[in-house]
C-alpha cells in the first residue's frame, strides 16, 4: 500500500499537473494552427510573458496589502489572463498581421514567430535578468498530507495547494472552452474557419474577428499555463522555452487543429514523461524479499534517466509521425 | 545586381578594416576564422532553406555533433582507457545493441510467420522494449566503469581534418534519420523535429561523460595547422607567430569553403538545381511530373547538415575546447537564421555575406551594448534615478532582443535579403 | 432596374486579366445560367462578383449599389450568397451547424429560415446531427445550398451545382433550384450540363475568352444554331 501511495504522489499527481500545463499550451498552438495555418513558436513566450505578468500583479497586490486564502498567483490569474490576451493580440497586430496582409506564406509567419520569440526573451531577460523568481517568497506553499495509515500505508498522500487548484482550474478552462466551441456562434465560426477557411469567408463569417478571438483564447490560456508552471516550479526567463518540444508534440499527437486532441495529447505526454523517469525500484522494492540474491533490484530503475526526459516527448512525436501523422484526432498532415 | 553585391562586399571589407583598427589584429583574425566557419554553416542552411524551402531549427545539434566528432578523432589517445576493461565492456554493449536491433528487425518481419495487425505492433513494441533493456543493462555499467577508472574514452589521435569529415558524416546520419521521418509531411513538423533532435543531442553530449567528458570539457584539441607555439619555436616573435598560425588555419578553412561553394554552385546551376527550384516553388506540380520530391528533399537536407557538422567541427578545433554547455539555440541556431535571412535566402553569396556581417556585428555588439548601457546608467545615476543593476548581463540580453527585431524587420521590409536570389527564367 | 448588373467587368488574379469585359444583368425573378468552354471565365465571373478576386475595370451594381471589390462579409448581409463548386461544406461540423454558419451575418432569430430550409430539403432534417463530411455527394450539395440560403439572399450564385453528381441527383438539384427561384430568390449559376440548364434558364450567357459571346433567354440560345454547334456539342 505504501508503494501505491508513493506511486500516486510521484506519478498520478505530478503527471496530471504536467499534463494540464502541456494541454493548455497545446490548445493555443493547435487553435492558432487551425485558423492561421502556421506553427506559432512564440507560444512559449506568451506563456513565459503571461507568467511574468501574473508575477508582477501578484507582487503588486501583495504590496497593496491584499490577502487571500488561496495563493496570490491564483487570485491575480483572471486579470493576468486578460492582460495575456491583450499581449497576444498586440503581437499579432504588430508582427503577424502585416505579413498576412502582404500575402506572406505561413512559413514566413513561422520564421517571424522565431523573431518574436527572441524579442520577448530578450525583453524579459533585460528587465528581470536571468535568475529565477518564486511566487511563494512571502507566503507559504500549503501542503496537504492525507494520512493513509487506515489503508495500511506508512506514507501520507501528499498534494500541494497549487496543485489542487491547477487541476481544478484546468478542468474549468477545458469545460469553458468546450462550451464555447460547441454552443456559441463565434466558437462555431472558429471551428468552421479551422475546417475550411475559404468557405468560412464565403459564408460571410468575419474572419478577422475569428482571428482576434483565436489570439485572445490562445493568449489567455498561455498565460494560465505559464503561471501554473511558474507556481509549480519557479519562474525564470526560459521557463516555457524549455518545454516547447513537449507542447508541440502534444499538439501534433492530438492532431493539429483539434482542440480536444491537444488536451488528450498534453495529458498523454505529461503522464508518459512522469512515468518514464519514475523510479520503479521504489514501488517494486517488496519484490526483493522473494527474488533470489542475483536478481535483486538496483537502487534506481527508471526507464529513462531524468537528464533525458526530453526524449520521451520526442519519441512519442516520432512514433505518431510514423504510425499516424494526422494524430489521434485526425488533424492536418500535409 | 552584381554591382550591388560588390558594393556590399566592399562595405564589409571596410568594416573588417575598421574592426581591425579598433580591436587589434589578433582579435580580428580570430573573428575572421570563425566567420569563415559560420559562412560554411550558413551555406548549409541556405541549401536547406533557400534552395529546398526546408526548416532546420536544429543547427545547434548538428554543430555539436561536429564538435564531438573532431574531439573524438583528433584528441590524443587515453592509455588509461585502452589499458582497462573499458573497451571490452563497450564491445559487449555493442553486441547487446546489435542483439536488440536484430530482435526489433525480427519482430518487424514477424508477418512472415503469420503474426498480423495489432499483434505485430505489440510484438514490435515489446521487441523495442526488450532490446532497450538489454542494451541499457550493458551500457550503464560500462559507462560507470569507464568514468570511474579512466575518466573517459579519450580520442583516437587522428588528423583534425579527418575529424571534420567525421563531423560531416555524423551530422549526415542525424539529418537522414530526422528527414526520413518528417519529410513528406508538413514542413512545420520538420521544424519541430529538428528542434527536438538538437535538444536531445545536447542532452546526450552533456551527460554522456564517458564518451564526451560532458560538462568537464575537453581541451586542448589539436590544430590541423601549426600552432603559434610551433612557429615561435622556429624563432618567430609572438605576434608574427600568432598571425602566421591563424593565417594558416584561415587558409585551410577558406580552401574547404571554396571547394564547397564551387561544388554547390555547379550543382545548383545544373539540372539538379533546376529540379530543386521546381520542387520548392511548386511542390504539387513537380510531384505530378513524376519527380520524387521527398527523396530530393532528403538529399538536400542531408547535404546542408553535412556543412553544419563540418562548420561546427572547425569551430571546436579552432577554439581548442569542446564545451557542451557553451551551446545555446540562440547563438547556434537562430543567429544562423538571421545570417541567411538578412543576407538573402537562395543566394549563396548572400548567405556568406550575411554570415560574415552578422557574426562581426554580433561580436562587436557586445562591447557596444556595454558602452551604451554604461552611458545610460551613468546618466540615470546623475539625474538621480540610480544606476542600472547588473549591467553586464542586461547588456548582453539586449542583443537577443535585437536579433529578434532584425528577423521581424527583415521579413517585413526586405523579405528577400540584402543580396537576393537571382530569379532564373526556366525555359 | 436589374437586381445585379455587371458592365464590362475586367479582372483577374494579379497577372493577365481573365475577364475581359463581361456583361450580365439578372432580375430577382430570373434564373441566369452562364455556359461556355473551359477557361472561358465562368467561375471567375462569380468569384469577381463575390470579391474573391480583383476587379480592375467595369462596374458591378447590386440593388443599385456599387459592390465591386467588396468582401463577402459585407456582401452576404446585402443579400448575396455563393455556393462554391468544391469543398462547399464544413465536413467536421454537423448539418445543423453548417446551416448556422450560413446565418452568421444575421443578428435576428433565424429559426424560421432553418425550418424553411429543412422543408425544402427534408433529408437534411433527418441528418441534422450528422457531420456533413459523412453525407453523400448529392446531400452535401443540399447542405451547401441550404447554408447559402440561411442568409435569406436575394441572389444565390452557384458554381456548377451538378458537378460530379449522378444523373438522378442532377435532376433533383435542378428542380430544387427552380423551386428556390419560385420562392423569390434570383439565381445565377455556372453549368457544364449546358443544354439541360439552359432549358429552364430565363437568361443565358455564353462566355468565351473572358467575354460575352451570346446573350439571350435560355430557349433562344438553345435554338441558335451557332451556339448549339460551338458550345452545346451539336
Amino acid at each position: 500500500m505504501t508503494e501505491l501511495i508513493f506511486f500516486i504522489n510521484q506519478v498520478v499527481i505530478a503527471g496530471a499537473v504536467l499534463g494540464s500545463i502541456y494541454a493548455l499550451g497545446a490548445i493555443g498552438i493547435t487553435l492558432i494552427f487551425g485558423i492561421l495555418r502556421f506553427a506559432h513558436f512564440a507560444h512559449s513566450e506568451l506563456m513565459t510573458g503571461g507568467a511574468f505578468i501574473a508575477f508582477l500583479l501578484a507582487t503588486l497586490f501583495a504590496a497593496w496589502g491584499v490577502t487571500a486564502p488561496i495563493p496570490m498567483g491564483f487570485v491575480v490569474l483572471p486579470l493576468a489572463m486578460v492582460l495575456g490576451a491583450v499581449f497576444a493580440l498586440g503581437i499579432d497586430k504588430g508582427f503577424y498581421a502585416p505579413l498576412r496582409k502582404r500575402g506572406a506564406k505561413p512559413v514566413t509567419l513561422l520564421i517571424a514567430s522565431i523573431g518574436v520569440t527572441l524579442m520577448i526573451q530578450g525583453l524579459i531577460r533585460l528587465f528581470f535578468g536571468s535568475g529565477s523568481y518564486s511566487f511563494f517568497e512571502n507566503e507559504p506553499k500549503d501542503v496537504f498530507r492525507v494520512d493513509m495509515s487506515a489503508l495500511g500505508s506508512t506514507r501520507p498522500l501528499v498534494i500541494t495547494e497549487p496543485q489542487i487548484l491547477m487541476i481544478a482550474v484546468t478542468a474549468i478552462a477545458v469545460i469553458a472552452l468546450h462550451l464555447f466551441l460547441t454552443r456559441s456562434r463565434l466558437g462555431k465560426a472558429m471551428r468552421a474557419m479551422a475546417d475550411n477557411a475559404d468557405l468560412a469567408q464565403v459564408s460571410g463569417i468575419n474572419t478577422a474577428l475569428v482571428v482576434r478571438v483565436t489570439w485572445v483564447i490562445a493568449g489567455a490560456l498561455a498565460c494560465m499555463a505559464g503561471t501554473m508552471l511558474a507556481l509549480d516550479v519557479t519562474l525564470k526567463p526560459d521557463l516555457a522555452f524549455n518545454i516547447i518540444l513537449p507542447i508541440f508534440a502534444a499538439a501534433i499527437v492530438g492532431g493539429l487543429g483539434q482542440a480536444y486532441g491537444a488536451i488528450a495529447g498534453g495529458l498523454l505526454i505529461g503522464f508518459a514523461e512522469t512515468l518514464a523517469v519514475f523510479n520503479w525500484s521504489m514501488v517494486l522494492k517488496p519484490l526483493n524479499a522473494v527474488l533470489p540474491e542475483w536478481m535483486q533490484l538496483p537502487q534506481t530503475l527508471a526507464l529513462v534517466p531524468t537528464e533525458y526526459k526530453l526524449t520521451v516527448a520526442f519519441v512519442i512525436l516520432v512514433v505518431t509521425l510514423l504510425v499516424r501523422p494526422t494524430g489521434i484526432f485526425k488533424g492536418a498532415s500535409s | 545586381m552584381i554591382r550591388r553585391s560588390l558594393t556590399l562586399f566592399a562595405g564589409l571589407f571596410v568594416l573588417i578594416l575598421v574592426i581591425g583598427w579598433f580591436m587589434g589584429v589578433p582579435f580580428t583574425s580570430s573573428r575572421l576564422v570563425e566567420a569563415a566557419a559560420y559562412s560554411l554553416i550558413a551555406m548549409g542552411l541556405n541549401i536547406q532553406w533557400g534552395y529546398g524551402g526546408l526548416f532546420n531549427f536544429g543547427i545547434m545539434g548538428f554543430m555539436m555533433l561536429g564538435g564531438v566528432a573532431v574531439t573524438f578523432i583528433s584528441y590524443p589517445v587515453n592509455p588509461q582507457f585502452w589499458g582497462s576493461d573499458g573497451p571490452w565492456m563497450l564491445g559487449r554493449a555493442l553486441i547487446a545493441f546489435g542483439a536488440g536491433a536484430l530482435l526489433v528487425i525480427a519482430a518487424q518481419q514477424s508477418h512472415r510467420v503469420g503474426v498480423r495487425g495489432g499483434w505485430k505492433m505489440a510484438l514490435t513494441a515489446l521487441a523495442w522494449f526488450i532490446g532497450y533493456c538489454v542494451y541499457r543493462s550493458q551500457i550503464d555499467p560500462a559507462a560507470a566503469y569507464i568514468e570511474a577508472n579512466a575518466g573517459w574514452v579519450g580520442g583516437l589521435g587522428g588528423h583534425p581534418v579527418l575529424g571534420w569529415i567525421f563531423g560531416g558524416v555524423l551530422a549526415a546520419g542525424a539529418a537522414y534519420i530526422v528527414g526520413k521521418i518528417t519529410l513528406g509531411l508538413r514542413t512545420d513538423y520538420l521544424a519541430i523535429a529538428t528542434i527536438g533532435i538538437s535538444e536531445i543531442i545536447r542532452a546526450l553530449v552533456k551527460n554522456m561523460d564517458w564518451l564526451t567528458r560532458g560538462t568537464l570539457t575537453v581541451s586542448p584539441i589539436p590544430w590541423p595547422t601549426p600552432l603559434p607555439g610551433d612557429y615561435q619555436a622556429g624563432g618567430m616573435d609572438a605576434q608574427t607567430a600568432l598571425l602566421a598560425a591563424r593565417g594558416g588555419f584561415l587558409l585551410l578553412v577558406l580552401v574547404i569553403f571554396a571547394v564547397a561553394m564551387f561544388l554547390i554552385s555547379r550543382a545548383y546551376a545544373g539540372p539538379w538545381g533546376r529540379m530543386m527550384r521546381a520542387i520548392r516553388d511548386n511542390h504539387i506540380s513537380s510531384a505530378s511530373m513524376g519527380k520524387n520530391v521527398t527523396a530530393r528533399q532528403l538529399e538536400i537536407f542531408v547535404f546542408g547538415s553535412v556543412l553544419m557538422g563540418i562548420g561546427g567541427a572547425i569551430l571546436v578545433s579552432f577554439v581548442q575546447i569542446n564545451d557542451p554547455s557553451s551551446y545555446q539555440p540562440i547563438n547556434h541556431t537562430f543567429l544562423i537564421w538571421v545570417m541567411v535571412i538578412v543576407g538573402g535566402a537562395g543566394n549563396n553569396w548572400g548567405a556568406v555575406f550575411g554570415a560574415v556581417l552578422i557574426w562581426l556585428v554580433w561580436i562587436i555588439s557586445d562591447p557596444l551594448a556595454q558602452l551604451l548601457f554604461g552611458t545610460i546608467s551613468h546618466w540615470s545615476g546623475q539625474i538621480g534615478w540610480g544606476e542600472i543593476p547588473d549591467i553586464q548581463s542586461r547588456a548582453s540580453q539586449m542583443r537577443i532582443f535585437v536579433l529578434g527585431a532584425v528577423i521581424t524587420i527583415a521579413l517585413r521590409f526586405a523579405p528577400r535579403g540584402l543580396i537576393p536570389e537571382v530569379v532564373r527564367r526556366e525555359g | 432596374m436589374a437586381l445585379i448588373e455587371l458592365k464590362h467587368v475586367v479582372g483577374g488574379y494579379g497577372g493577365a486579366p481573365i475577364l475581359n469585359g463581361v456583361d450580365i444583368a439578372i432580375e430577382q425573378s430570373d434564373i441566369g445560367v452562364i455556359v461556355g468552354p473551359n477557361g472561358a471565365g465562368k467561375s471567375t465571373t462569380l468569384k469577381a462578383i463575390f470579391g474573391l478576386l480583383k476587379v480592375t475595370g467595369g462596374t458591378i451594381t447590386f440593388n443599385g449599389e456599387s459592390v465591386a471589390n467588396s468582401l463577402p462579409d459585407k456582401l452576404v448581409p446585402k443579400g448575396l450568397s455563393f455556393v462554391p463548386q468544391e469543398k462547399n461544406v464544413f465536413t467536421s461540423m454537423s448539418v445543423e451547424e453548417n446551416l448556422e454558419m450560413g446565418a452568421f451575418t444575421r443578428k435576428d432569430d433565424f429559426s424560421d429560415t432553418m425550418t424553411w430550409v429543412y422543408e425544402m430539403f427534408p433529408v437534411l432534417a433527418e441528418k441534422r446531427r450528422q457531420p456533413a463530411g459523412e453525407l453523400s455527394g448529392g446531400q452535401r450539395q443540399m447542405v451547401a445550398m441550404g447554408r447559402a440560403l440561411m442568409s435569406k439572399p436575394k441572389l444565390l450564385m452557384l458554381d456548377e451545382p451538378s458537378a460530379g453528381l449522378s444523373p438522378r441527383y442532377v435532376i433533383e438539384i435542378f428542380e430544387t433550384i427552380v423551386r428556390v427561384n419560385k420562392e423569390g430568390v434570383g439565381i445565377l449559376m455556372v453549368e457544364q450540363n449546358a443544354r439541360q440548364a439552359l432549358a429552364f434558364a430565363s437568361k443565358g450567357f455564353v462566355l468565351a475568352g473572358g467575354q460575352n459571346r451570346f446573350t439571350g433567354t435560355g430557349a433562344e440560345l438553345i435554338a441558335d444554331p451557332e451556339v448549339a454547334k460551338s458550345f452545346l456539342g451539336g
